[in-house]
């Protein structure tokens, strides 16, 4: 497969006529918009990377004229914080790619759901929500968004969790399905995107879909932005055309010495040094959400797991046995074989049961603790054990 | 209709069907943990997981509503590989001294256990791992919180059946419970001790709070009068706990085991069910008499029963501005209690410093209303001991008695005869009408017009049930009721009863009398029942009440021959003075958290 390089992109957080592009939006069909988002190639930003065209497409179909767009602003992946800087800086392109939403599944109403740590951010949110809403009154289009603050829990960013939550209840993962294209918050169509993917969304309107499919590659097409942390003289945040492989993201941002980076946080992959140049970033190699974080020789990654897997024995919901007691499982597993107190062969039924939670949890926390675990004890497997 | 394949087999289903059932109906069994037919679906233990051709992941079969095509394995190595870890899971995180745990050999996931996860574990075991509680506050229950495998059964018990929420999901993660408002103990939070989530607790973790040793100790006590009473839900209900199906009544062979465990007098609820009935009626009766007559506007209708110990709880925290509308007739437990101590002790000439007074009881809140500070009208705790259904059948079996085998007995005199009126007592809307059967006739001199006394709008499984009866032909004692039609209301299950009193605080409650029983189908599914409970189950136990009604000689309260003695020997006349000292209680405003 040919792949691209590395190449900074400069869209997202690019200085847009706002207006400009509603307008245009809102003179386009319902149809119109969707087929567009289909051919840009886009998948979802926050991870998962379900395809937006036909999430809007399915929501659209809903026969239930009370719908809604959600912005999931509850960015929590450890070693991500590129949805900050969005909102910090282009807030009004989000709320522009809601209301494109919103025109695009018939929703006039949309909701922020935002990280309760980001709150120092409301009032200039909302006080660009104030405006963006008085531009498209002006511009007579019926639009209105809400905010809902999340309160520190990773797995409100788990879209029907994130539901649970606005509706006030406790943030467990549904049952699905039914998905959230028809039964999403207050039981009612929704359409939940992330916070990136909706700034995308404006800029595929503007530019068009033909131009933004240039971009990337076949599975992954257009620009990303990544939030590069860990051992790297350059951590921040930067936009990059997809397709590059692991090796040209380390020359750009290692410090000579990587050993390892972590592709999409906790509930990613760890690409060793061996794989580098045969891993691409990206929906045909390893996903990401954003987050990257680069490991040097320095580091344990004994460590690195053990962290990871305390978090998860925290952040999981509880809800579900694999997850809930999986976590703890894995976790307590490897400090014994660290310590020498059962056998190192143990990490084998570790490994067994990640694979089984990755089957079968409820949500998607949970099927995907394995990620981190499998790739982590299989490729340093002598740092977990010695 | 949906067409799918589950074991290529063939099955067409209608739309909504989950897998689970699907599965059931072509006799696939998948096994199931979190999943109970009376609540929603939760979808959490995983211990349904099923194998569907073209996903990404496993399946819960009780979650997963079928679709068109769908190819479904139950049994392939990776469904069974994956339950086995599930299982093997909750095991590591669930105190398993199952030796010595009151659910041995009761408990679903010790069955579980058996099925998947013999031999060998795989996990480490976590629970020394969180510091855990055994709270034995209540006495009603004991809920210990190492057993727990956080299936959430009994949140949605207490949340969707009873609308209370004492007990709710705290905390995430590895630290995830279930825990009360504030970790309080649960005789300090709302809970009602209904004991609908000890009923569907799949292991140990909630269990009713045993005195089986307590009994045995006055049994063998030489120098102790035993009294037991059986209220009418248990005769229909405790040979499932001894090997027959659910609906078999075992009145007589209940009796005779008792006698055989050492009990010195048998006798029976549903003589003070009776007079109970005296006692609410007669009470209706004047109420009634003081509004329409007297004008007397302190005077509040609805009037509510009170003979279930869950729903008074319930009142009392959640409605307390409504408790002058309660009946102030103490339960018949109670009532039988004030009266073993007193008029039973004078006419057997026992001493009552004595006498230790034994309850069998389909409830749990039975317990805790026998430790009410109100029930000592006889000068001692009225009742000492209330022991369910479920550990009846257990002395029965410490005794070794072939209960299948025992010829049936009769109880004993003066507190032991019954009608039917007091036995179905026992079932949703049975109060209302053995008090409608005997109000009625005191009223006009006639029997109810219904035929056979079966006063059908009052029964059967309906949440909440509405009924009239139009007052002809008077007496002329009480003739300002000619033409008054009497409307009444019938609710199970708190829920139901929470439906109804939001209208009655909204004044949209035109009724004058209503029957609340805190548990869905009444005491045949109350919190102290054999496990399992289901609809079925319940309606199996309903219909063994009402055929037990029909057998009974007498059928109305009124003509109980030992309810007219004790009134003409030692009470006087319903509401009696004598009456209010020993049958009549009062309430408490309690906190609503």
């Amino acid at each position: 497969m040919r792949h691209k390089g590395l190449n900074k992109v400069d869209l997202i957080f690019e200085k847009v006529d706002l207006r400009e592009v509603l307008t245009k939006a809102f003179r386009m069909s319902s149809e119109e918009i969707i087929q567009e988002i289909l051919e840009s190639g886009l998948k979802g930003r926050g991870g998962a990377g379900f395809p937006t065209g036909l999430k809007w497409k399915y929501t659209a179909a809903e026969k239930d004229p009370d719908k809604y767009v959600v912005c999931n602003a509850d960015e929590g992946e450890p070693g991500t914080f590129k949805d900050r800087e969005i909102l910090d800086k282009v807030a009004g392109k989000m709320y522009g790619g809601m209301a494109i939403a919103g025109h695009a599944i018939g929703a006039k109403k949309g909701i922020v759901y935002l990280r309760g740590e980001y709150r120092f951010l409301l009032p200039q949110l909302m006080r660009e929500l104030e405006s963006f809403h008085a531009m498209i009154a002006e511009i007579g289009y019926d639009f209105h968004i809400n905010y809902a603050l999340g309160s520190g829990a990773y797995i409100c960013g788990e879209e029907s969790a994130l539901f649970e939550s606005i509706e006030g209840f406790r943030g467990e993962p549904r049952n699905k399905p039914p998905y959230p294209t028809t039964s999403g918050v207050y039981g009612k169509p929704t359409s939940i995107n992330n916070v990136e993917t909706l700034v995308t969304v404006l800029m595929i309107i503007r530019e068009g879909a033909g131009v933004y499919n240039q971009l990337g590659t076949k599975d992954s097409r257009g620009s990303k932005v990544f939030s590069v942390s860990g051992d790297t003289p350059t951590p921040g945040i930067f936009e990059l055309e997809l397709g590059m492989t692991v090796q040209e993201f380390v020359n750009e941002f290692g410090d000579g010495d990587t050993k390892a980076v972590q592709v999409g946080g906790a509930s990613g992959f760890c690409v060793p040094r061996k794989r580098f140049t045969d891993t691409i970033i990206g929906f045909e190699g390893v996903p990401t959400g954003g987050s990257m974080k680069l490991f040097n020789s320095s580091r344990s990654m004994y460590n690195v797991l053990r962290n990871y897997l305390d978090f998860f024995a925290e952040e999981s919901c509880g809800q579900c046995t694999p997850c809930r007691v999986g976590c703890q499982q894995l976790l307590k597993g490897v400090e014994k074989v660290k310590k020498g107190e059962v056998q190192s062969s143990y990490l084998n039924e570790l490994v067994k049961l990640a694979e089984t939670m990755k089957i079968a949890s409820k949500c998607g926390l949970g099927q995907s603790v394995g990620n981190a675990f499998r790739t982590i004890v299989e490729n340093f497997k002598e740092e977990i054990i010695y | 209709m949906i067409n799918l394949t589950i074991n290529d087999q063939k099955i067409r289903v209608p739309a909504g069907t989950t897998v689970l059932e699907a599965a059931k109906k072509l006799n696939i069994n998948i096994p199931t943990l979190c999943n109970h037919s009376d609540l929603c679906v939760a979808g959490n233990c995983r211990v349904c997981l099923v194998e569907l051709t073209g996903a990404r992941t496993l399946i819960a079969a009780c979650a997963m509503p079928v679709s068109e095509g769908m190819d479904i394995h139950t049994n392939t190595l990776k469904v069974r590989n994956a339950r086995k870890h599930v299982v093997e899971l909750l095991l590591s995180e669930h105190r398993s001294d199952c030796t010595k745990c009151y659910k041995n050999q009761k408990c679903e996931l010790q069955a579980l256990a058996n099925e998947f996860a013999f031999g060998d574990t795989i996990f480490l075991d976590l629970v020394e791992d969180h510091p855990y509680t055994i709270d034995r506050s209540s006495p009603s229950f004991i809920k210990d919180d190492s057993k727990c495998i956080r299936c959430q059964r009994c949140v949605r018990t207490c949340a969707e059946l009873q609308y209370i929420s004492a007990i709710a999901v705290a905390n995430k993660g590895a630290h995830q419970k279930i825990s009360s408002f504030h970790d309080r103990p649960m005789s300090h939070v709302i809970c009602t001790n209904c004991g609908q989530c000890v009923n569907r607790c799949p292991t140990g973790a909630l269990v009713e709070k045993t005195y089986i040793d307590h009994v045995w100790d006055a049994i063998y006590d030489p120098d102790k009068h035993v009294v037991v009473q059986t209220a009418p839900a248990v005769r229909v209900a405790l040979g499932e706990d001894l090997g027959y199906d659910p609906g078999e009544r075992v009145t007589g062979k209940m009796v005779t085991a008792l006698k055989q465990l050492g009990f010195d007098s048998v006798l029976d609820t549903d003589f003070s069910a009776d007079l109970t009935i005296m006692e609410e009626g007669t009470e209706l009766l004047f109420r009634l008499k003081k509004a329409l007559v007297d004008g007397d506007t302190s005077i509040k209708f609805p009037m509510f029963t009170s003979c279930s110990p869950g729903w008074i709880k319930f009142i009392e925290h959640k409605y307390p501005e409504f408790l002058p509308n309660l009946s102030t007739c103490k339960s018949p437990q109670q009532m039988f209690g004030a009266l073993a101590k007193t008029f039973y002790a004078q006419k057997k000439k026992l001493d009552p410093a004595k006498m230790v007074s034994v309850s069998i009881m389909p409830c749990t809140a039975k317990k805790f209303e026998a430790d009410r500070p109100e029930m000592r009208a006889s000068g001692f705790k009225d009742i000492d001991y209330v022991l369910t259904t479920r550990e009846l059948a257990i002395m029965i079996k410490q005794a070794g008695i072939d209960f299948r085998n025992l010829e049936p007995g009769h109880y004993d005199s003066i507190m032991g005869e019954s009608t039917g009126a007091g036995v179905i007592f026992g079932a949703t809307g049975g109060v209302m009408e053995a008090a409608l059967r005997t109000a009625y006739e005191i009223v006009t001199g006639r029997e109810v017009p219904f035929q056979n006394l079966n006063i059908v709008p009052v029964r059967g499984m309906e949440g909440v049930k509405e009924a009239s009866i139009k007052i002809e032909g008077c007496t002329s004692e009480w003739k300002f009721l000619e033409g008054v039609e009497l409307k009444v209301a019938i609710a199970h299950g708190l829920t139901n009863a929470n439906e109804i009193m939001r209208l009655v605080r909204q004044g949209k409650a035109p009724y004058h009398f209503v029957e609340i029983m805190a548990c869905p189908g009444g005491c045949i599914g109350g919190g102290g029942q054999p496990i399992p409970t289901s609809m079925e189950i319940r309606k199996n136990r309903m219909k063994a009440i009402y055929s037990e009604d029909e057998h009974m000689v007498l059928r109305k309260s009124h003509e109980n021959p030992d309810v007219i003695a004790i009134y003409s020997e030692f009470l006087g006349k319903p509401n009696s003075h004598k009456s209010h000292e020993l049958l009549h209680t009062h309430y408490v405003e309690r906190e609503s958290y």
